[in-house]
């Protein structure tokens, strides 16, 4: 923002120094039919109409000086002498003469020239025009495209005339758009039909309703367009938007449901360990999300607090190991305390997990508050990149399906390539057999637990920069993670990823035929019914250990 | 001792429901229990043996958990499906019976209309086609019973014909009631969404907050709880009950003998899916409302903690670990809310890490040991 305005008072002053040369280069009469003192006159005048008319005449002059007078009015930067002279305000307070670009001493009697509603109405028109002969292509463009929004034919001339003389080829474009746009109320039907045509290769949605407009039939059989064959390139030029459109909607549900499943993923992962490989039922599994998430929080209150402001940006990265850390260490503890007591009892392990999700979720609530904390995205997460002219992809959603890919490869690594993971498989495979062999099982159990937790607290430092984050965050997500896990089939990673993407991708398609609660139901039926099908998910474990 | 065994077995069928001594426990808890809104509406307030309104309605709640918990007690205890899903079944019960209580509100409501007050305020103009005869009270008690037994028929047979079992099972039955706690929170389903169905007035014409009525509410959930503890009892003691047992230690041993669990599984958790809706029905005029609430994850859970509580596989184990886990809880709320969801906790991991057998258990291990010491004690004076 204040960069725009930066830009922009610079962009003024080179065009000052721009129309200097000209003034100097030219000689009186050079510039014809552009700004003259006459033109200028009436907007010293009292009178609105006249000032009316000045501004009309001024919009439609080809001069980049008339787009400053207008922007100076506009601003209540132009000054009038009671001699009828005008003299523009420029922002670093000197007052220049805008015929010929020249400083000059601020006169004594020179007052602001006033505006009303109404005339600032027409300098925002004239303005719009008036920038169509700008020395920057970006002014340009904007004009062009502020054009494409009036329905005034009488415009029509003027964007011709802009569209003779424009240079830029993206520039002319947006011009040829405008001006397709007003000749879709031309009089020569090859003029509308050129025009629909036009309008339709634009792909752009906010022409829908005025092409609509032209194929609608009347009340009385006739339509309001006359010309069938204007009408036949409006119905197709529909066609092409409404194809557009579909394609911008279906690639947006991709997105979200990728984005979705990136949250799935990154919920379920720690459980897919904990339950899918340790068959552990941990019903504390949401409760570490929420201290991952309010480990988040604790990083940034820290940085807040001690750190010079610059660093806040970087929390989010900080808050990731000290959140792997402390939910780990919880995991373990929960571990060593109460879940190795309950191995092979998985229903005895649900119900006491689901109590240690009770205190957990209390012990939260009397250190934090019932309320919800405040989390903010730092600076490079928020905002987005638009796509196929009309998508937003936030940083936010595509920084965690990023993180989501990064956590399962180092999942992955960690499983198929570390010694940890290789004992951690061989438990899961044969308990007893591998505790002969000199695995030492207990330590593997409370290191693995430890390691899905401290995945669960990755998970939560990610689901912080989503939502709301407070002591309830969790259980939104439990039946989610194990319906991911117990769907992609238990102690398959390669499972529970396809499961999360699918589901997140189902559930945003489903989502605007049926609601986002109906979406979510006909979900939980179809995983239920899928279950019939195969009890033990997308990719069974073959052989013998399966029972 | 494997003679003794064989020697039971054979005479299963001729077992006792139960023993004279427990008969007569039996009889005196009923007898106890019964006299409590007597002892409301005879005894004047200022005479010592009067009991409050208050605890009189807190212990027909208490009785309706215990109805639910003994249901569940039957499905987990006995034949090993822990369900997570009997809130749902419960609240079904109660939503059936709502319907009834809703429409006996006739014209009383805020706006003097047919239609209940959430349906007016929604501008529905007439009653959705599933509220078609809930006017009549038989009716919604045949729904009470057919709602959720059905539900738990067709869920139960696609469950357990693909055999799925253990924490599957459980995880599934989870899932079933968040699904539907989704759905009756939105507004259209026609079922008043997150307020549910409150301010009811009358039933059968007697008034519900009238104390007579809610004396007769009382002892009509306390037979309910006792005729269906016997019937409990009955499934369990049967054959039925013993094919049940082993469905629960060794399924697929059974299989191999030759049984198909499918008809036997799905029988005990259709009953306990209706005793759960007679709960549930029982506790809605009661506690004067019924919302989706009642069918979170988190009150299914808690059910299941009564049972764990109480001693799963006893029947009467359930009943008691109703009322002390929910005594406890009342007793929390109204001194140290903020305490409750550790003791909550605390009794979730204690009662699975100490006590599996549950109260039950433990008094049962207890006696155990004193008649063993009984028993010592007497070799000793022979002894001597």
């Amino acid at each position: 923002m204040q960069l725009a305005a930066h830009t922009g008072r610079l962009g003024r002053r080179v065009m000052g120094w721009v129309l200097g040369l000209a003034a100097l280069a030219a000689c009186a009469g050079a510039l014809a039919q552009d700004l003259d003192p006459a033109a200028l006159a009436p907007l010293a005048s009292d009178e609105t109409d006249a000032k009316l008319g000045a501004i009309d005449r001024l919009g439609r002059l080809p001069d980049p000086r008339a787009a400053e007078v207008l922007q100076a009015l506009g601003d209540g930067q132009l000054l009038a002498t009671p001699d009828g002279r005008i003299l523009v305000e420029r922002a670093d307070g000197q007052t220049v003469d805008p015929l010929s670009g020249q400083p000059v001493a601020k006169p004594g009697d020179a007052d602001n020239v006033m505006i009303n509603n109404r005339l600032r109405r027409a300098i925002g028109a004239a303005l719009a025009t008036s920038q169509l002969y700008s020395k920057q292509a970006g002014e340009r463009l904007a004009a062009a495209q502020r054009l494409q929004q009036t329905s005034d034919a009488s415009r029509l001339p003027l964007v011709a005339e802009a569209i003779r003389r424009e240079t830029d080829p993206q520039v002319r474009a947006a011009l040829e758009i405008a001006q397709a746009r007003l000749q879709l109320a031309a009089d020569d039907p090859a003029l509308r039909r050129a025009a629909a045509e036009a309008l339709g290769a634009t792909e752009n949605p906010a022409f829908r309703s005025m092409l609509a407009a032209l194929v609608q039939q009347n009340a009385d059989g006739g339509y309001a367009e006359p010309d069938e064959g204007v009408r036949s390139a409006a119905q197709a030029a529909l066609r092409r938007i409404d194809r557009h459109m579909a394609t911008v909607e279906w690639a947006g549900n991709v997105f979200y449901g990728i984005s979705l499943g990136s949250v799935l993923l990154l919920a379920a992962l720690g459980l897919a360990i904990t339950f899918g490989l340790m068959g552990i039922i941990n019903m504390a599994h949401g409760e570490l999300l929420m201290i991952g998430a309010y480990a988040t929080y604790m990083v940034q209150t820290l940085f807040r607090q001690w750190l010079p402001p610059g660093w806040l940006d970087w929390y989010v990265v900080a808050a990731l190991p000290v959140a792997f850390v402390v939910t780990g260490l919880v995991g373990m503890a929960l571990e060593r305390t109460v879940i190795r007591w309950l191995y092979g009892r998985p229903l005895e392990t649900l119900l006491a997990t689901w109590g240690i999700s009770l205190m957990l979720m209390q012990t939260v609530r009397t250190l934090f508050g019932a309320q919800n904390v405040e989390v903010s995205n730092p600076s490079w997460m928020s905002g987005g990149v638009t796509v196929l002219g009309g998508l937003v992809l936030t940083y936010n959603r595509i920084a965690i399906i990023v993180f989501a890919l990064l956590v399962v490869f180092f999942v992955w690594l960690l499983l198929n390539h570390t010694r940890l993971g290789l004992f951690v498989r061989a438990i899961t495979q044969n308990r007893r057999m591998a505790d002969c062999v000199g695995v030492p099982t207990g330590r593997i159990d409370m290191l693995a637990f430890g390691l899905g937790s401290g995945i669960a607290g990755l998970a939560g430092v990610a689901l912080s920069q989503l939502g709301n984050v407070g002591p309830d965050l969790g259980r939104g997500y439990i039946v989610d993670s194990f319906m991911v896990v117990v769907l992609g089939g238990v102690g398959q990673l390669a499972g529970t990823v396809i499961a999360a993407l699918g589901l997140g991708g189902v559930n945003k398609f489903l989502e605007p035929y049926a609601g986002a609660v109906m979406a979510k139901i006909t979900i939980l039926i179809l995983i239920v019914l899928f279950i019939q099908k195969r009890p033990q998910g997308l990719f069974a474990p073959r052989g013998r250990s399966v029972e | 001792m494997t003679a003794a065994a064989n020697a039971d077995l054979l005479h299963l069928a001729r077992r006792p429901l139960f023993s004279p001594r427990a008969w007569l426990a039996l009889a005196l808890c009923t007898a106890a229990l019964a006299l409590l809104p007597a002892l409301n509406l005879a005894v004047p307030p200022d005479h010592p043996l009067h009991v409050s309104s208050y605890i009189v309605a807190l212990a027909g709640k208490f009785m309706c958990y215990a109805l639910a918990a003994l249901a569940l007690d039957l499905v987990w205890g006995y034949a090993g499906i822990l369900s997570l899903g009997h809130g749902l079944f419960f609240a079904l019960g109660g939503y059936a019976h709502g319907m009834y209580l809703m429409r006996a509100i006739g014209r009383d409501g805020v706006y003097q209309s047919d239609l209940p007050d959430f349906m007016v305020f929604l501008n529905w103009k007439e009653y959705p086609w599933y509220w078609a005869f809930t006017e009549h009270f038989g009716y919604a008690m045949l729904l009470v019973a057919l709602v959720p037994g059905v539900l738990a028929f067709v869920f139960g047979y696609f469950a357990f014909r693909s055999r799925i079992k253990g924490v599957y099972f459980s995880i599934i039955t989870q899932a079933l009631t968040y699904a539907a706690m989704l759905l009756f929170f939105r507004n259209d389903t026609g079922f008043g969404g997150n307020n549910g169905f409150t301010d009811f007035k009358r039933i059968l014409g007697f008034d519900v907050t009238a104390p007579g009525t809610r004396a007769a509410l009382y002892w009509i959930t306390l037979a309910f709880l006792g005729g269906s503890l016997v019937v409990a009892r009955l499934v369990t003691q049967s054959k039925l009950g013993r094919v049940l047992t082993a469905v629960r230690d060794a399924e697929s041993r059974l299989r191999f003998l030759g049984y198909e669990p499918l008809g036997f599984k799905l029988f005990v958790w259709t009953l306990s899916a209706v005793m759960c809706g007679i709960a549930g029905a029982l506790y809605v005029p009661q506690v004067g409302i019924i919302n989706p609430g009642e069918m979170s994850t988190e009150n299914s859970i808690e059910m299941v903690i009564w049972v764990a509580t109480g001693g799963r596989g006893t029947l009467i184990g359930p009943i008691v670990g109703a009322g002390v886990v929910n005594g406890l809880k009342t007793w929390f709320t109204s001194v140290a809310p903020e305490f409750w969801l550790y003791a909550l906790g605390l009794i979730f991991v204690l009662v699975t890490l100490f006590l599996p057998q549950g109260i039950v258990g433990l008094v049962r291990r207890l006696a155990a040991r004193l008649q063993e010491r009984k028993g010592s004690a007497r070799i000793e004076e022979q002894k001597a």
